[in-house]
């Protein structure tokens, strides 16, 4: 283990004090294995503590720590300095109306989410025992129920910055996870609602969400099977 | 102090601290009565710790072998080292196929046998393979379920709230402050009843597998607010800890088959519990490894051993522990598949925390009296359903379990229950602690007296414990504390003010740390996780019996009256593995 030099510079935001963000450099040293969670760590606790920023599990399930850095959105927890060198640019997740430094406000991430009716809906009556559901059957399902809302997705999508109606990529994977869950009775419902110009026809298939998604979920091709199914309802 | 009553001040029949498993369940179950329900947290909801639970939630659905309430109870009895309450595990296995069946029928997707039904894999201390999963991310999707099922039900949230005070009197709840972290200022919440459900105290160590949000902070109103707190002094650390990070590798890698290996690849488990080996109860397998590392056989003489997955064979690591090996791969560049994980024991589960009884009321002394209005589930609490020694995924469950019985029990409460008016200057004790932070003159930081505290934790009360060690330590706590009364925060400001959480953090650290300290020195036995070298044997003569501890002038007051609950046909017995 060694300690590194590093060039740290991050967007700095003080409501009530700062009339737009503005960058600020810290040069400090961290050990060479350093996450950039350790980084901003170091910054708070050793240099400035008014320097603000989500985190709370560390390891990656919690999805508190989404940010940009050096131009990409990963969590800051999981992610390695060696990655990127000796200079990091930090920044909070565009498309976010930032709250101060590096936190940004995420109830309209969460709202979408409430749109699609997020909940298994079901027009039968539940058995004694668990529903049956086969393996084949929840494999359709499986990699959509890792996401973490940790709106990384929804940070690097070019049709959801200029469209803040757009249900984005995490509330409409989220749509894709009940719709396919063979339990679920209320696709109908849902199609509805994600057959929309704020819907599944606004992701243009532009493949950020799968690079920018720390679970490396394929988004896209979810999103995709959703417009096939809707098509395929309204024949 | 002024309020701005139309902002800051709040009414709600029941009101829920921590929007983890227990929690959320609450709510949920409050919400579906009619009664108005607001979850008060410190994070999203879908942030709280319950999601990084990764291997199972404990039911007795024999699903993958035979299996019996009776057994699970049995399981549940000697992983505690016989310290739990044992009418609380009956009504716990009784309620746990329920929760679970609930839980399917919300939507978890739960892995599945080849014939549809939940999947179950064997784990530490259980006779049978009782953990329902849903691959190694068990504790994410019950999380996320739940919280998809608040929003259906319409629970109010209240995001990035830090609670600063309980509002108790003459033995009645009346609510709570608690501070807007987003954007200042204090707001008070009137409530019914009220529900501490803040997880578990880990951070009070270096090496944890805890998140940074799990500083104890509902242990640490209640102490302050006058009331105990019982069997402190149990925390128990988890085998699989990745090294120095201390993040969690599920028990799923040794219910799936994985070993572990000192440094002359002997699984040294066939040392310690020959029978159950590597799933031995996390208590034993942790101190095994202690000991291997003590005794010069971790790793090329370190302190670390090998977790290893090589034999499971990649699809088996790929479909059932994708987590455990990403964790590994990203935080260590240890490839799973190839290499053997370096891991140490990491510090995991409270044990110990708010003592309540069966109907998970707060209860203010040994003899049950109940603190009116006052709820407690989850890790938080102390019922007490785990002893001394938590048995692997019993944890998901407990929190589900009684996170829902407390939704019952606070729904009747409320019904039958009138607001108890506020105290006269309901604002007093949280404002006092923010401006002393904020326009105080003192020169102390609490980034360099949190780390002492956490080093010096795991130096002096981690798997093995002496009285030496730890008359140290409570020398160092009370030095800690002196100092943090001139901590003031770089950050004066009220938006998002991470500097000035933190610092009322660390006093909350300080504040339980102590209680672990002291019960841990008064009790000269070694029993479940808390192991002493200087008394190395279980003593039921003496010590078959709760600590609860009160903070008194000052003064950690201890009392040893409460006694534990023991059918006949459960007597305490050698427990071996």
């Amino acid at each position: 283990m060694a300690m590194i030099e590093l060039s740290v510079k991050i967007l700095r935001y003080q409501p009530g004090k700062d009339e737009k963000p503005h960058w600020q450099v810290f040069d400090i040293a961290v050990e060479d294995e350093s996450t950039i969670l350790d980084v901003l760590n170091e910054i708070h606790w050793q240099h400035d503590g008014t320097l603000a920023y989500r985190r709370s599990c560390r390891s990656s399930i919690c999805g508190s720590c989404a940010m940009k850095v050096n131009g990409r959105n990963v969590l800051a927890c999981e992610t390695p300095i060696h990655r990127f060198g000796s200079k990091l640019k930090i920044e909070p997740l565009s498309g976010f109306d930032i709250i101060k430094d590096l936190v940004v406000d995420l109830d309209p991430f969460f709202a979408k989410l409430k749109r699609i009716r997020p909940y298994l809906i079901l027009d039968k009556p539940t058995p004694d025992k668990e529903f049956v559901q086969s393996p084949a059957q929840l494999e359709a399902i499986g990699e959509s129920t890792l996401c973490i809302l940790c709106a990384a997705c929804s940070a690097s999508c070019p049709s959801s910055w200029p469209n803040q109606d757009y249900l984005g990529p995490a509330a409409l994977l989220k749509a894709y996870r009940f719709i396919f869950d063979s339990r679920d009775d209320g696709a109908d419902q849902r199609l509805e609602i994600v057959n929309d110009k704020n819907g599944v026809w606004r992701c243009h298939t532009i493949f950020n969400c799968i690079e920018a998604c720390p679970k490396k979920i394929k988004i896209t091709e979810y999103l995709s099977r959703l417009k096939v199914k809707v098509v395929e309802n309204s024949l | 102090m002024k309020i701005d009553e139309a902002r800051n001040y709040h009414k709600i029949d029941a009101v829920i601290v921590g929007a983890g498993l227990a929690g959320l369940r609450a709510a949920l179950e409050v919400a579906k009565s009619g009664l108005s329900v607001a979850v008060i947290s410190k994070v999203y909801p879908t942030r709280s710790h319950s999601g990084g639970a990764q291997g199972g939630i404990a039911a007795a659905l024999a699903n993958a072998a035979e299996d019996s309430l009776e057994s699970h109870m049995f399981d549940t009895i000697k992983g505690s080292d016989y310290l739990a309450d044992q009418d609380i595990i009956e009504r716990f296995v009784n309620e746990a196929l329920k929760t679970v069946y609930e839980f399917e029928h919300m939507g978890v997707p739960f892995s599945r046998t080849e014939d549809g039904r939940i999947n179950q894999r064997p784990f530490g201390g259980h006779s049978s393979p009782r953990a329902c999963f849903a691959q190694d991310v068990t504790g994410h999707v019950l999380l996320h379920t739940l919280y998809e099922q608040c929003l259906q039900h319409n629970v109010l949230f209240f995001n990035e709230f830090q609670v600063l005070s309980l509002l108790v009197s003459e033995d009645v709840s009346r609510g709570l402050v608690a501070w807007d972290i987003r954007n200042g200022g204090l707001h008070i919440f009137h409530a019914r009843a009220v529900l501490l459900a803040t997880g578990g105290y880990g951070r009070a160590w270096k090496v944890t597998s805890n998140a940074h949000a799990n500083t104890g902070d509902g242990v640490a109103l209640v102490l302050e607010a006058g009331l105990p707190l019982e069997d402190m002094e149990f925390v128990q650390f988890h085998p699989t800890g990745l090294y120095k990070h201390g993040i969690l590798l599920s028990e799923a890698a040794r219910g799936e088959g994985a070993y572990i290996i000192n440094d002359k690849g002997e699984r040294f488990m066939k040392n310690y519990a020959a029978a159950k080996m590597e799933l031995a109860p996390r208590d034993i397998v942790s101190r095994s490894e202690q000991t291997e590392i003590n005794e010069g056989r971790g790793i090329g003489g370190k302190d670390y051993v090998y977790l290893d997955l090589r034999h499971l064979g990649r699809q088996k690591i790929l479909e059932r522990l994708p987590q455990v090996y990403d964790l590994a791969l990203n935080y260590l560049k240890v490839d799973g598949i190839k290499e053997p994980i370096p891991i140490q024991p990491t510090a995991h589960y409270s044990m110990g925390g708010i003592p309540a009884n069966v109907r998970t009321e707060v209860i203010k002394d040994a003899s049950g009296t109940v603190v009116r209005g006052l709820y407690t589930a989850g890790e938080t609490s102390c019922l007490s359903l785990h002893g001394a020694n938590r048995l692997g995924c019993n944890s998901l469950q407990d929190a589900a379990t009684f996170g829902r019985l407390a939704g019952i029990h606070m729904t009747g409460f409320c019904k039958e229950n009138g607001f108890a008016p506020l105290p006269a200057q309901p604002l007093d004790v949280a404002q006092v602690k923010i401006d002393r932070l904020r326009q105080g003159q003192g020169k102390e930081r609490h980034a360099p007296i949190r780390e002492k505290l956490q080093e010096n934790m795991t130096k002096y009360l981690g798997v093995f414990r002496n009285q030496e060690d730890m008359l140290k330590m409570l020398v160092m706590i009370k030095e800690l504390q002196e100092r943090y009364r001139q901590v003031t925060v770089d950050d004066r400001n009220d938006a998002f003010n991470l500097d000035l959480i933190e610092a009322l953090e660390l006093e909350n650290l300080l504040s339980f740390s102590e209680v672990i300290v002291e019960g841990a020195l008064a009790r000269r036995e070694s029993r479940g996780a808390h192991f002493r070298s200087d008394f190395p044997k279980r003593n039921d003569g003496e010590w078959l019996k709760h600590t609860l501890a009160w903070r008194r002038d000052g003064k950690i007051v201890l009392d040893f009256s409460k006694g534990v609950v023991i059918y006949p046909q459960y007597q305490p017995q050698e427990r071996k593995y």
